[in-house]
């Protein structure tokens, strides 16, 4: 019988590591997907227990801060946001039941002051609590109060604001807005709004066509491409035949002998659209790249609360390969859709002097201990467009202000560069449904000769025009900004 | 051969401090402070220990120095477990520590000479079948979750399938002892697979059915399979036939497979394991909060004391049964793989010692006895850890020595009682001449 017990234990012996092969797997080597799974709420209940970080603006306003409730065991920390609405997008929210969302999402490990494994050994050893880390932003609480009531005043939109040379992010802005304090109790709500959905993010999700302010795209690919220069004269006729349809300027104004100045000024639709065509797909899609477009935005944000921007068939992203019509991309139409974060990237670009600059909304981290951890570093995204490049289109830009088609914009003392955008949105169902609905822009920046911020305002919904209910955003905006330094 | 003695000895000093250790763990998780009530329970646990100790030194001079620590070093785990998740229980579990060694005690000194059991193995196994339904009387009978697995009279509840485990081994080995020789010899080829004499095969076959009843009646897939794996075993080990293991594996997935699509219990316990995450809100929620629990043990665990067992705030179990059926889940999550891997090895270091005491038994009796205990014994770990693992289906059964519950921690002292008898004849045989042995046989 002696060699059956001894087979009969080889065979104990397999059992038991088939045990410890199992125990292997959900411990350890399928432990981060099962932690990410929905019907997991043990490691949002563990961070409860631990004191999260508060979320702070540039200028030290509280934005998130954590409060103790319940003592000994059953002791747990909610999350408060004492400013309400205004910082519910970007900032988001951090509850055990509804999980968590942009922002605070992003910046969890920091927050809960997660570090290594091995350091939470020695902690643990020592005897330590965990302790999440303060993270301060580089929003401007004025300038972010400011975008948000005036956007509650326009209707439906965003605004974004970002220092060009350093990428900060100091303004975003997406109404409609959400107050973080109430998710806990009205998420439904919240989340099945589907005309106001206030849980997205406008700013980054918004995709909207982006009409004229793309032409500020289009100038530079033509200028950083030698295709042009700003004392190209270009014939645009009143209308334009263009793959069948007819390209029209405003009122089916002539424009014969027109330079870049001219064209941008006035918003010069057969202008541009010409030289669209003349550029061709690799040159326009590839200045397009340049500035972010059909790319993930580089921001600290989650991946899956921000969209690409670019030329949209379906859900699907179309590259240079695919057949366009480049005389309406040109211009901001085709099936060109664009989030108002990446307007701004495009306007920070050119007054950055072509230089475009990572988007980042963190600025610090700070220990519970007071010392700094972490500080961003502006890194460049790409290299969009030559210097000289840029100061011609800030030029050109700065006519649109001065004489164009973006007066509004203009603040008092300070030279502005900028572009509007009307895009006719008929039919748009979020609006109603009505037909003279325009989807109206503003991006630009100030001031123009030492760009200290860079703005895209958009607008849903409006029968107005971009200098009538975005140029006016971005003169507050910027004003309250350029003012506070 | 007090040599033996000596290194159990030697073996238990770890033990104590595993659990002074363990205990101080706990104690400044939950008060921030270390308290000497942590230093006052080692030195209580070790004192049983020793007394336990010195107590084999007397009566079973030549047993195996190693089971006793191995098991006390899982008894200690699973206090410093259970008092981690509820004081009073860790209370009740002492005394039922005690009361486990009182009956090991009394095993040891009634038993020596435990070829009596053969005499009484039909008495045995008839006592041990009877007892499984009692959990169906009315008036006694338990119910949980949907299993027929408690009895409670008065204020003594106990779960019969840990005392009938042993009475059907003790059957098992004495029959298989007796009737090994014709189940080989009577054996016939039939289309080329080796089937036993149906002479000799139907007490064998009444085994497998009342694995089955078990399956209806009291509803415990976990006991039920749990029996049947152990009755394998043992067939295997007496007949040396592998196609006997083929057949009786397949009369029983057959039997769980018709069972499993009639009986409503056993079939949801399959689909809960087969689809967890269908109702993870209700009957998943266990498998699925236990596979989680371990997900965040991570290699070295969150610590003793440092795992959440209930949502903060209410009282509502995020790890449902943690002291019982989930233990396993829990001890993941607090020392992590490496520290489970650390209790699989115990279990299968006793495993290893038993068989060990096996194949040194000197008759059939002993050696089948040996192996079935063993086989038993790891197969209960098996089945719960392989529940809680998500290997097979998450059934009611105990982790032996660690669970909370006195009808297991009794059961298993008894188990390795036996087990420590067997282990000291059959040493003493190895080690004194035979010659002495006839003169003491001739002498008593």
């Amino acid at each position: 019988m002696n060699r059956q017990i001894v087979k009969l234990f080889a065979f104990v012996v397999v059992l038991f590591g088939i045990l410890v092969g199992f125990t292997s797997y959900w411990s350890v080597f399928d432990a981060e997907a099962l932690k990410e799974k929905d019907a997991n709420k043990r490691p949002l209940l563990e961070q409860q227990q631990i004191p999260r970080g508060r979320i702070l603006t540039a200028d030290g306003v509280l934005i998130a801060k954590s409060v103790a409730k319940g003592r000994g065991s059953a002791k747990r920390y909610v999350r408060r946001y004492p400013e309400g609405a205004l910082f519910g997008h970007p900032i988001g929210y951090s509850f055990v039941k509804y999980g968590d969302s942009e922002f605070e999402q992003f910046h969890n490990e920091e927050l809960v002051g997660e570090g290594s494994e091995f350091s939470s050994i020695v902690d643990e050893l020592l005897g330590e609590r965990q302790e999440g880390n303060d993270i301060v932003t580089n929003i401007d609480s004025e300038a972010q109060r400011v975008a948000l009531s005036d956007l509650e005043s326009a209707g439906f939109g965003a605004v974004v604001a970002i220092e060009p040379s350093t990428g900060a992010v100091k303004v975003m802005a997406s109404n409609a807005p959400f107050d973080p304090n109430r998710v806990p109790y009205e998420y439904s709500k919240l989340a099945t709004n589907k005309i106001e959905t206030p849980l997205l993010n406008r700013a980054t999700q918004g995709l909207y066509p982006p009409g004229s302010t793309f032409k500020v795209v289009t100038a530079a690919a033509g200028l950083d491409s030698g295709a042009i220069t700003p004392e190209t004269a270009i014939d645009a006729p009143g209308s334009l035949e263009v793959e069948g349809t007819p390209l029209e300027n405003d009122f089916g104004e002539d424009f014969f002998g027109a330079t870049l100045d001219t064209a941008l000024t006035n918003s010069v639709n057969t202008w541009f659209g010409q030289l669209g065509q003349q550029l061709g797909n690799d040159t326009l899609f590839e200045y397009m790249e340049r500035f972010g477009f059909n790319a993930k935005p580089a921001i600290d944000l989650p991946e899956d609360q921000v969209r690409s921007s670019g030329v949209y068939s379906e859900e699907h992203l179309l590259t240079a390969k695919d057949p366009v019509d480049l005389a309406r991309l040109a211009i901001g139409q085709e099936r060109l859709l664009a989030t108002p974060l990446q307007m701004a990237q495009v306007a920070a670009a050119v007054a950055n002097g072509g230089k475009l600059m990572k988007p980042q909304i963190w600025k610090r981290v700070i220990d519970p201990d007071g010392r700094t951890i972490d500080t961003m570093d502006p890194s460049v995204y790409s290299e969009a467009i030559s210097e000289e490049t840029a100061a011609e289109l800030t030029t050109a830009m700065e006519g649109v202000v001065n004489e164009g088609t973006g007066t509004n914009a203009a603040i008092s003392g300070v030279p502005v560069a900028g572009k509007t955008g009307t895009a006719e949105t008929p039919g748009n169902l979020a609006c109603g449904g009505g037909v003279d609905e325009n989807q109206a822009w503003f991006i630009g920046f100030a001031p123009a000769d030492d760009p200290q911020i860079a703005i895209a305002a958009s607008v849903e919904c409006t029968e107005q025009f971009g200098n009538d209910v975005a140029a006016p955003i971005f003169a507050d905006v910027a004003e309250t900004i350029l003012n506070g330094e | 051969m007090t040599s033996a003695r000596n290194r159990e000895l030697l073996a238990l000093v770890p033990v104590a401090l595993l659990l002074t250790a363990g205990f101080a763990a706990v104690f400044s998780q939950e008060n921030d402070q270390l308290d000497n009530l942590s230093l006052i329970y080692g030195a209580y646990f070790l004192a049983i220990c020793l007394a336990t100790h010195i107590y084999l030194r007397i009566r079973l001079p030549n047993a195996d120095p190693y089971l006793f620590p191995l098991v006390a070093t899982l008894t200690t785990f699973g206090l410093v477990m259970i008092y981690r998740i509820d004081e009073t229980l860790a209370r009740d579990q002492a005394n039922w520590f005690v009361l486990g060694l009182i009956l090991f005690a009394l095993t040891i000194q009634l038993l020596r000479d435990y070829e009596v059991l053969e005499r009484y193995r039909y008495t045995i196994a008839i006592a041990g079948l009877a007892v499984l339904l009692a959990p169906r009387l009315p008036g006694i009978g338990q119910q949980v979750n949907g299993a027929y697995l408690g009895v409670k009279v008065g204020p003594i509840a106990f779960q019969p399938a840990e005392f009938t485990k042993l009475a059907i081994i003790v059957f098992l080995a004495s029959y298989l002892r007796e009737h090994r020789e014709v189940l080989i010899v009577g054996a016939r080829r039939v289309l080329g697979v080796t089937l036993p004499p149906l002479k000799h095969f139907g007490p064998l076959l009444v085994v497998w059915g009342a694995s089955m009843f078990m399956l209806v009646f009291i509803r415990d897939l976990g006991s039920s399979l749990m029996f049947f794996a152990a009755f394998l075993a043992l067939l295997y080990v007496a007949t040396g036939r592998f196609s006997f293991v083929v057949i009786g594996m397949l009369m029983f997935l057959l039997g769980a497979w018709f069972f499993a699509s009639t009986v409503p219990h056993v079939h949801e316990r399959v689909d809960i394991w087969l689809h967890p995450y269908e109702e993870p809100e209700n009957a998943g929620y266990q498998i699925l909060q236990s596979i989680f629990a371990q997900a965040d043990g991570g290699l070295f665990g969150k610590g003793f004391g440092q795992a959440l067992i209930t949502v903060p705030g209410t009282d509502n179990a995020l790890l449902p049964a943690a002291q019982t059926d989930t233990i396993y889940a829990l001890i993941v999550n607090e020392v992590g793989l490496f520290g489970a891997c650390g209790v699989v090895l115990v279990y299968l270091l006793i495993a290893a010692r038993g068989f060990k005491i096996a194949l040194l038994a000197s008759d059939g009796f002993s050696k089948l006895l040996a192996v079935g205990l063993t086989s038993v014994f790891a197969i209960q770990a098996f089945v719960i850890i392989g529940g809680v693992t998500r290997v097979i289906p998450l059934t009611g059964v105990t982790l032996p020595f660690i669970s909370y519950g006195g009808s297991s921690i009794v059961a298993n002292f008894v188990l390795l009682a036996l087990l420590l008898l067997i282990s000291d004849r059959a040493r003493r045989e190895a080690v004194e001449p035979p010659g002495r042995m006839a003169a003491m046989g001739a002498a008593a």
